[in-house]
């Protein structure tokens, strides 16, 4: 947008570096968390445990960036005392390091998920899986590249993709139901998966607060329609229509 | 000139304006300083004037209480209603208007009289008050509403220059409300003080506000970020961007305003 006003430089020029710093700070962040996630997703497909593994131990970096982050954009809050653009820049900073933050957790108890996982037999629907996972990785690398590009129109796209990651845990959510009432050695596996599905659309939801985020840096106002929300989930009382009334 | 959606809404909802200015032109001599600036002040509101250097801030301030009459060379065009009635009119006593329009300078400047005599002084010759009785009531009362009285209450009669800077600076204050003013002027009134002296007017500020309307300068965005409610932008002469204090410091609608408060090339 022409009037986000950081195109133009301060007459200040610490005080671009600083700015640009905390940007790249949260671009690193952010490509940790993506390919963190992609990591969980093929100890997932592939059953590697050693991966898995990696990738609960890497996520230490991820909270160490989180709080370099917040020192420096504390310091920066204290010190510059930043206005307009630069303050949202700021605010918003903080906030989109914590929803990384929350993606990168996310994606550890997906890898934990996965070593139980790896303990189990193998069941059918593990390929619907990488699906949501690679619509959620594709939203992060999104984000991120519309954060980089102060690219409003991109935040939008990634916050309006949303529904589609819940529409698809609904799916499996139902789907994963199935197996378990089929065989009640499934429920091990099924249960397993399913909180990996359902950790995957949280880190969707993430995603969408960081698209709002970044709309409020460049815009200065915020996304105000409510966003599509289709997780139909926790209302749903079981596979078939016919809910078993309770015996008085 | 960009005017924010909700500082609107909000200003119509506070009925009347206290002074409205239309189509504003000040010329120094051949040198135009302001060009068709329109504002409304807001009613028992702080409005902030902030803008860099030469903007003409200072100078419409001066248009508010005719305290361009006295610079040589300088015409001024244009409406400014103060209630509706027109500020300019040729029946109007200019002393008669800054009674009810006060004004606060930079440096303060009290009178070389005793610190009694600066806040009576006004009163006196105003003839607002009968009696010493009377006159004394005012001079605590004003020293109250500007914070002072608990500091000179028991040497009211040591001079008025002898106060430290930021005294002397809320002595000015008791002065120009002592007239029961409607409207405050106050330019740059924090710029000579120290940051604890500048709390305390900025206090004071937000307190008088219950009973006047204040017009400030300020170089200090931060300043106008903290006291005022509505704030306009000046830049080269003209009123660039006029809203809610929250909205031109999130979320500045023109470039230059935008640029200015950053601190970037303009």
């Amino acid at each position: 947008m022409e009037n986000s006003g950081e195109g133009t430089e301060h007459i200040v020029s610490s005080y671009d570096d600083d700015l640009k710093q905390l940007s790249s700070m949260l671009l690193r962040m952010g490509g940790l968390a993506e390919s963190q996630l992609a990591a969980a997703i093929q100890a997932v497909t592939r059953r590697d445990s050693e991966l898995a593994q990696k990738v609960i131990d890497t996520d230490q970096q991820i909270d160490e960036l989180d709080d370099e982050v917040n020192e420096f954009c504390t310091r920066l809050l204290a010190l510059r005392q930043p206005m307009a653009v630069d303050l949202r820049n700021i605010v918003a900073a903080l906030k989109l390091s914590g929803d990384i933050e929350r993606v990168g957790d996310y994606a550890k108890n997906v890898a934990k998920r996965a070593i139980a996982l790896n303990q189990a037999p193998m069941v059918a629907p593990v390929h619907n899986v990488p699906r949501i996972g690679s619509l959620v990785q594709r939203m992060i690398k999104d984000v991120l590249d519309a954060y980089a590009e102060r690219d409003v129109a991109r935040a939008i796209d990634v916050w309006n993709r949303d529904e589609e990651v819940d529409e698809l845990y609904n799916s499996l959510f139902r789907e994963l139901l199935t197996y378990m009432m089929e065989d009640p050695r499934n429920i091990t596996s099924c249960t397993h998966l399913l909180f990996i599905a359902k950790n995957i659309e949280r880190m969707g939801d993430h995603t969408t607060n960081m698209a709002e985020n970044i709309h409020y840096v460049i815009e200065g106002t915020r996304l105000h329609d409510s966003r599509p929300k289709s997780d139909d989930t926790s209302t749903f009382a079981g596979p078939s229509e016919k809910v078993r009334k309770l015996e008085t | 000139m960009v005017v924010a959606e909700h500082a609107n809404a909000e200003a119509s909802a506070n009925a009347q304006p206290k002074i409205m200015a239309r189509k504003v032109n000040v010329f120094y001599g051949d040198k135009q300083a302001l060009f068709d600036v329109d504002l409304d002040i807001a009613q028992q509101k702080v409005t902030s004037l902030i803008g860099p250097s030469g903007c003409g801030k200072s100078t419409f301030l001066r248009c508010l209480n005719r305290m361009n009459d006295v610079v040589d060379g300088c015409r001024v065009e244009g409406a400014i209603r103060l209630d509706g009635a027109d500020v300019y009119d040729r029946q109007l006593d200019p002393v008669q208007l800054r009674a009810r329009v006060g004004m606060v300078f930079q440096k303060p400047n009290p009178f070389p009289k005793s610190i009694y005599d600066n806040v009576a002084y006004g009163p006196r010759i105003h003839g607002l008050t009968e009696g010493r009785d009377e006159l004394d009531g005012v001079v605590r009362n004003s020293l109250e509403k500007a914070g002072l009285w608990g500091e000179v209450k028991d040497r009211l009669e040591q001079p008025g220059t002898g106060l430290s800077g930021g005294q002397q600076q809320r002595l000015c204050i008791a002065r120009a409300i002592a007239v029961n003013p409607e409207v405050v002027l106050m330019d740059e009134p924090c710029s000579a003080l120290d940051p604890i002296a500048t709390a305390r007017i900025e206090e004071l500020i937000d307190e008088l506000r219950e009973n006047y309307t204040i017009v400030i300068v300020t170089h200090s965005m931060q300043q106008a970020a903290r006291v005022s409610q509505f704030t306009a932008f000046f830049h080269l002469g003209y009123l660039v961007e006029y809203g809610a204090t929250e909205t031109i410091f999130t979320s500045p609608q023109d470039t230059r305003t935008q640029d200015y408060i950053t601190g970037r090339f303009g």
